[in-house]
C-alpha cells in the first residue's frame, strides 16, 4: 500500500478540509481527501458546513457606512 | 518635492486630488467595511489614515481600475504598522486548544433546533452582521486579519503574507487556527446571548 492508499483519519481529513477547499493541498492530500471523503458520511458533512461557512462569510461583506461617517471622511478627502 | 517627481512617472490615469475624490468615493464603505471588521475602536482613523497614505502615493497606482484592492491593501498596511507599535510579542495558541472543536458535530450533538431540517443553514443564518463582527473581535487580531482578508475580502494567501509582512506558512498556520477559534467563538456566542432562543417555534 503506498502512502497515498493510506486511508487517513477523520481528524486528519477535517484539518485538511478548508486547505482542501482553497485548492492549498498537495495532488496527494488531495486524493487522501477524496479518498477519505468517498466513504465517510460525517466528514462529507463536514465539507458541506465548510462550504455553507465559507459562502456565509463570503456574503456578509457589505457593511453600511453611516451617513455622517461618509461624510466626514468625504469632507477629510477634500480637505487633503 | 517628491509628489512631483512621483507624478512624472504617471503612466495611466489623471492624477488629480479631483481624480483620488472621484477614484477613492465608490470604495468609502469597502474600506470603513474592512476597518470595521479589523478593529473594535478606531475603524474611521484606520480609513482616514489610508485615505492620507493613498494620496501621497497615488502617484504609484498603475490601474485605476484596482483602486479598490490597492486601497484595502493600504489599509492593511496600516493597520499591520498599529499592531506592530501596540504589541511587542506575538502570542501564537497552542494547537491542541483549538485542534480538537467541531462546530458541525457540536451543533448535531447539542442540536439546538431540534425542529429544523436545515440545522447547520440556520444556525449560521441566526447571526446577522453585528453578531459576525462582535465574534470576529473575539479573536486575537493575528488570527482575526487573515481570516476576514482571506474569506471576507477575497484575497489570495499569498498576497496576505505580503500584507501582512509574514511567512506563508505562517498565515496558512493562522488561517488554521483561526477558523478554528472562530467556530468556537461562533458557538460560545450563540449560547453566551442566547442568540438562538425562539428560533425555533413552531
Amino acid at each position: 500500500m503506498t502512502e497515498t492508499q493510506r486511508l487517513i483519519p477523520c481528524s486528519e481529513a477535517v484539518k485538511k478540509l478548508w486547505d482542501y477547499l482553497d485548492n492549498a493541498v498537495s495532488p496527494e492530500d488531495q486524493e487522501r481527501v477524496e479518498k477519505h471523503l468517498s466513504f465517510c458520511r460525517t466528514c462529507c458533512g463536514e465539507l458541506e458546513f465548510a462550504k455553507e461557512l465559507r459562502a456565509f462569510l463570503a456574503s456578509g461583506n457589505a457593511e453600511e457606512l453611516p451617513v455622517d461617517v461618509r461624510a466626514r471622511l468625504e469632507r477629510f478627502v477634500g480637505e487633503l | 518635492m517628491a509628489k512631483a517627481a512621483g507624478m512624472r512617472e504617471l503612466v495611466t490615469g489623471d492624477r488629480t486630488k479631483d481624480a483620488f475624490r472621484r477614484l477613492v468615493d465608490p470604495e468609502l464603505q469597502g474600506l470603513y467595511s474592512l476597518a470595521r471588521r479589523l478593529v473594535r475602536d478606531g475603524a474611521e482613523d484606520l480609513v482616514q489614515e489610508a485615505l492620507l497614505q493613498a494620496y501621497r502615493a497615488f502617484g504609484t497606482l498603475r490601474d485605476d481600475a484596482a483602486a479598490g484592492r490597492w486601497l484595502k491593501t493600504i489599509l492593511v498596511n496600516v493597520f499591520r504598522d498599529d499592531l506592530r507599535k501596540r504589541t511587542r510579542s506575538v502570542e501564537e495558541l497552542p494547537v491542541e486548544e483549538v485542534e480538537g472543536f467541531s462546530l458541525y458535530r457540536t451543533l448535531i450533538e447539542v442540536d439546538p433546533l431540534p425542529y429544523s431540517d436545515t440545522l447547520h443553514q440556520d444556525f449560521l443564518t441566526a447571526f446577522g452582521k453585528e453578531d459576525v463582527r462582535e465574534v470576529l473581535l473575539r479573536l486575537p487580531e493575528i488570527y482575526r486579519a487573515p481570516l476576514v482578508l482571506k474569506y471576507m475580502d477575497g484575497f489570495a494567501t499569498k498576497e496576505i503574507a505580503r500584507m501582512l509582512d509574514a511567512p506563508l506558512g505562517t498565515i496558512l498556520a493562522r488561517l488554521h487556527r483561526g477558523r478554528k477559534r472562530f467556530e468556537q467563538e461562533m458557538w460560545a456566542y450563540a449560547e453566551e446571548t442566547s442568540l438562538l432562543a425562539g428560533r425555533d417555534d413552531r
